[in-house]
């Protein structure tokens, strides 16, 4: 069977993506028996306020793009699917599949990555001592809490102040499990500023920065934690351990996007998203092959999730062969996506998406092409746990160089 | 005598007074009060005599200092209690249930009890999964003796129960140029125990090990192989009961009875059963047990290995085994070959052991200061190996005697007892011929008996794993899901592990409805993700299968539970 686009994964990327076409003939796989990814499970609100202008829990944020999707007759749900393996064969892929009713293969040149991420464990941030049950990443606790109703602990310590673990500190007090504290090695904390405010300081849940989990204790379940303060090179100090007794130590420390299945079609990395190098279109150097959504580079909002998914749909829709690719120069940045602009099919309006390399009260971005300023821009208070858009009209030749920079600005 | 007075003078020359020297059951037992571990390891040492003594008894105390009793299972009931089996097996490690295997050929009523909430719960299950070539060991040991021997009955077992292995091979590398100069003697040793090796130049190792390495070539020992070593012991175990033997989980031996001549009973958390024999496959705690059998004449100390398991994209470099090569220190101090590079046979990599001494017999935790040790040490062999490949990272408990000896023996002093205790490296590789020589003395004391061992008439030595649907072709896989769609459907996304495969995990033959039992023996949260996806799912599949409520599910039996109840909106 050829489709003109198979897409791999149904969380929020997929759908958008999926919900973008209007005469392609898609093919979204899904491996779980629900569409919605890990949104099913984001039962909080405050997610669309930018697409939909309303605050939506994960749920329903999800729901709508459901709802849209299974009204169109050109794209095709394959649930509880697993994609196997991808040959690339010239321009074509194929990709085998499996499922409850059988091993199948499929075809198509146009192929939408939609993997989305996965949590750093435990053991990759160097908690050490015994492995007992009650040591889990705060999205295993959402799902056994929101999806399946069960409390994974009645006393918690949460390491890593992402989103994803201030969510789970609201949510655990809510289901009236104490959590001791949040812990963040870092010097600032990871999550959004609202997030802080309405998941910890609301419920008197204290944060504590520069601080870390360095052991776990307990044979059989968590029985307490080892808590140490971090040098500037985040490594444990001696003597400044404490144990916290609890039942449950929970990680929120980070995301890793999730490209094993890019890797195998050669599909280049960036080293700072962990995601492909993509063009504004979204489509990595693999030709045919396009990154959208949290695989690409870790979202603080969905709307942005879905908003590269569309680019990406639309991009193939419109159906204009590439040109030259020119590389993106960044400098002073964490990370700046796309990495590469594609002149053949650029309309001269740029979206990029970028975390600042450091926190800074105020900073320029400096657009330079062909080593002279185009244009400037300038930002406040640059966080980078906090990403930012940026659209701007930018005209560009093929044989442009194209560079940006951003800039601290210093008191005199 | 002289013996005694020989070790008394050597521990007092060493520094180390308060000791006290006897004789004991053909043995040298040192008691008193000393001030610090490392003195009663080190009297320990001293008091080996391999000549003149059965081994050495180290009552040694840590003045103010009481030793950890074994962790014993909460379960307690009296199932077992007057249960008279033929023979009774301390210990589901990969020696006990490769002797349960062994024994399961005969008429006979043969059973086995394990603390743990499965088999290979400790050092068969924590240690790098290698079969041994041997060319570390002492020549005309118990070690060497049944390392050839265990190594030799590889390709059979793995192809009788269905447990691959690789015969990927070892490369030893020289850390400095003076050791090319030892290669023969290296090799004449080799020869002595039939070990075949290849000289390797520089150039052609780094080819071979993808890494430079130190720049000074090695040497090949083709023998040497990988076997998931859990898998094994399942399998081992799995066959047994097929065949009629019984196991039980979450079952301890907390003290056996004897009379002086032979073993009477043995008292459980599940009652006292009466076997006629008694196998010792106790592990960290077969001294414990040879204690209160009536023979003990050794002493077990704890000794940790810490190893780091990376990412299956980490196995760029070659195909085998990577180790360096080391003398043996002549303290008698350094007893690890120094780890190695380690491909699994599931394709990820493994760094490690290290090795040092503990005092719990079960302390299985990981440090930060043992994990960096081991990480810096081989990557100095293999150099570009990264952190950022750590998917996690275990420790495993050695049960080494002072001897660094295998006990496998049937007991002199008591008719009925046979042990198999002190397995440490190279125990995975020696278990299958540990096992064939205890069979062979269990056989011998039926005889005594008048009660010669018939073979069972419907013996199968056959046990087909569990499919992996990840490891099939194409067309196997659909036939596969034709039969049973189970199998298309993927839980486990890192390992690519289906539902069926979970499903079969929990209706083996010998089953552990846990998170860990599963993933023991279907792989399923040994991935990259470590089960971040997957466990949920894996929770309500036992759930279900096993008829109870998710929240009963636990990890690793016990108090283990993941979950502690419903949400307040459940209830």
């Amino acid at each position: 069977m050829k489709y003109d686009v198979v897409i791999i994964g149904g969380g929020p990327a997929g759908l958008s993506a999926a919900c973008a076409f209007e005469r392609k003939k898609c093919l979204l796989i899904e491996r779980e028996g629900r569409l919605g990814g890990i949104l099913k499970q984001c039962v909080h609100d405050g997610f669309g306020v930018i697409r939909y202008g309303e605050k939506l829990t994960g749920p329903e944020y999800a729901e709508r793009l459901i709802d849209q999707v299974l009204t169109k007759q050109n794209v095709e749900i394959a649930l509880k699917t697993f994609v196997v393996s991808i040959e690339k064969e010239g321009d074509l892929f194929r990709l085998t599949l499996t499922s409850a009713s059988g091993m199948r293969t499929v075809e198509t040149d146009r192929l939408i990555m939609a993997n989305g991420c996965r949590e750093r464990t435990p053991r990759q941030v160097g908690i050490h001592g015994t492995r007992p049950a009650g040591l889990m990443t705060a999205g295993v606790a959402q799902n056994f809490v929101n999806l399946m109703g069960l409390l994974p602990t009645k006393r918690c310590v949460i390491l890593g102040s992402g989103d994803i673990g201030l969510i789970m500190a609201r949510r655990l007090t809510l289901e009236g499990a104490e959590v001791v504290g949040v812990y963040e090695a870092k010097q600032a904390p990871s999550g959004l500023a609202r997030n802080i405010s309405q998941c910890l300081n609301d419920f008197g849940i204290p944060l504590y920065l520069g601080k870390t989990v360095t052991r776990v204790f307990g044979d059989e379940r968590v029985t307490g934690c080892e808590i140490a303060s971090v040098d500037e090179g985040m490594q444990p100090v001696a003597g400044t351990e404490e144990r916290i007794a609890c039942d449950a130590v929970i990680v929120s420390v980070g995301l890793i996007p999730e490209n094993e299945l890019s890797e195998t079609l050669g599909v280049p990395m960036d080293g700072a998203t962990k995601g492909a190098t993509v063009d504004q279109n979204m489509q990595t150097e693999v030709k045919g092959v396009y990154s959208v959504g949290n695989c690409l580079h870790v979202h603080d909002l969905v709307d942005y999730v879905s908003e590269t998914a569309e680019t990406a749909a639309r991009a193939i829709e419109r159906e204009r062969s590439g040109g030259k690719r020119i590389a993106i120069g960044r400098k002073g940045f964490l990370y700046f996506v796309p990495q590469a602009i594609d002149t053949g099919d650029y309309d001269g309006t740029l979206t990029a998406y970028f975390r600042s390399a450091k926190e800074t009260l105020r900073a320029t971005l400096k657009v330079i092409v062909n080593g002279e300023e185009r244009m400037r821009r300038r930002y406040h208070n640059l966080k980078p746990p906090e990403a930012e858009k940026l659209t701007i009209e930018l005209s560009l030749a093929p044989d442009d160089r194209v560079e940006f920079e951003l800039e601290e600005e210093r008191d005199e | 005598m002289k013996t005694v007075e020989k070790i008394r003078k050597k521990i007092l020359k060493a520094g180390i007074d308060g000791v006290t020297v006897t004789r004991h059951n053909g043995g040298i037992c040192l008691s008193g009060e000393v001030g610090d571990y490392e003195t009663v390891l080190e009297a320990g040492r001293l008091a080996v005599d391999k000549k003149h003594s059965r081994g050495v008894i180290n009552d040694l105390r840590v003045k103010g200092e009481v030793e950890n009793g074994m962790k014993v299972p909460c379960a307690s009931d009296q199932s077992l209690d007057g249960r008279t089996p033929d023979v009774l097996v301390i210990g589901g490690g990969i020696v006990g249930c490769a002797i349960l295997r062994a024994l399961s050929r005969y008429e006979i009523e043969a059973m086995l009890i394990e603390k743990e909430y499965d088999v290979a719960v400790q050092q068969s299950s924590r240690n790098d999964g290698m079969i041994h070539a041997g060319i570390d060991l002492k020549p005309n040991s118990n070690k060497v003796k049944y390392n050839m021997r265990g190594n030799a009955m590889y390709d059979r077992l793995s192809a009788e129960l269905d447990v691959p292995i690789d015969r990927c091979g070892q490369y030893v590398l020289f850390t400095a140029g003076w050791q090319r100069l030892i290669y023969p003697l290296i090799v004449a040793r080799g020869r002595k125990n039939d070990i075949p090796l290849a000289y390797l130049g520089k150039k052609k190792m780094a080819e071979a090990i993808g890494s430079p390495g130190y720049g000074y070539g090695g040497f090949l020992c083709q023998g040497a192989g990988i076997v998931s070593p859990y898998l094994m012991t399942v399998a081992l175990a799995e066959n047994a009961v097929t065949n009629g033997c019984e196991v039980y989980l979450e079952t301890a031996a907390l003290s056996v009875e004897n009379d002086g001549k032979r073993v009477t009973a043995v008292n459980t958390n599940r009652g006292r059963i009466y076997p006629k024999i008694l196998i010792n496959a106790a592990g960290v705690w077969a001294d414990k047990i040879a204690e209160t059998a009536g023979d003990r004449h050794f002493t077990l100390h704890p000794r940790k290995g810490e190893e780091i398991v990376l990412d299956k994209k980490a196995r760029g470099f070659g195909k085998g085994v990577v180790g360096r090569f080391e003398l043996k220190g002549s303290s008698g101090k350094n007893h690890t070959k120094g780890g190695g590079v380690i491909p699994t046979i599931d394709h990820n990599v493994l760094l490690g052991p290290s090795a040092y001494e503990v005092r719990d017999r079960e302390d299985l935790s990981t440090t930060r200061a043992g994990i960096d040790a081991v990480f810096q040490k081989q990557k100095s062999s293999v150099t570009d190996l990264k952190q950022s490949d750590f998917i996690t990272y275990f420790a495993g408990i050695r049960a080494a005697t002072y001897e660094e000896e295998f006990v496998v023996e049937r007991s002199p002093v008591i008719a009925n007892l046979i042990q198999a205790a002190g397995i440490q490296s190279p125990g995975i590789t020696a278990a299958p011929a540990i096992a064939e020589d205890v069979a062979k003395w269990v056989g011998e004391i039926f005889a005594e008996q008048n009660r010669p061992l018939a073979e069972k008439q419907n013996f199968n030595p056959y046990r087909k794993g569990i499919p992996s649907v990840q490891a099939m072709s194409k067309e196997e896989r659909a036939e596969l899901i034709r039969q049973n769609p189970d199998y298309g459907e993927i839980v486990c996304r890192c390992e690519e592990i289906s539902k069926g495969e979970i499903l079969d995990a929990l209706r083996r033959p010998l089953a552990s409805p846990t998170i860990d039992g599963v993933k023991r023996r279907v792989r399923a949260g040994m991935g990259r993700c470590q089960g971040g996806f997957c466990s949920p799912v894996v929770t309500a599949l036992i759930a279900a299968e096993c008829g109870i409520a998710p929240e009963q599910v636990t990890k690793k039996g016990g108090s283990s539970r993941l979950t502690l109840g419903r949400t307040e909106e459940e209830q």
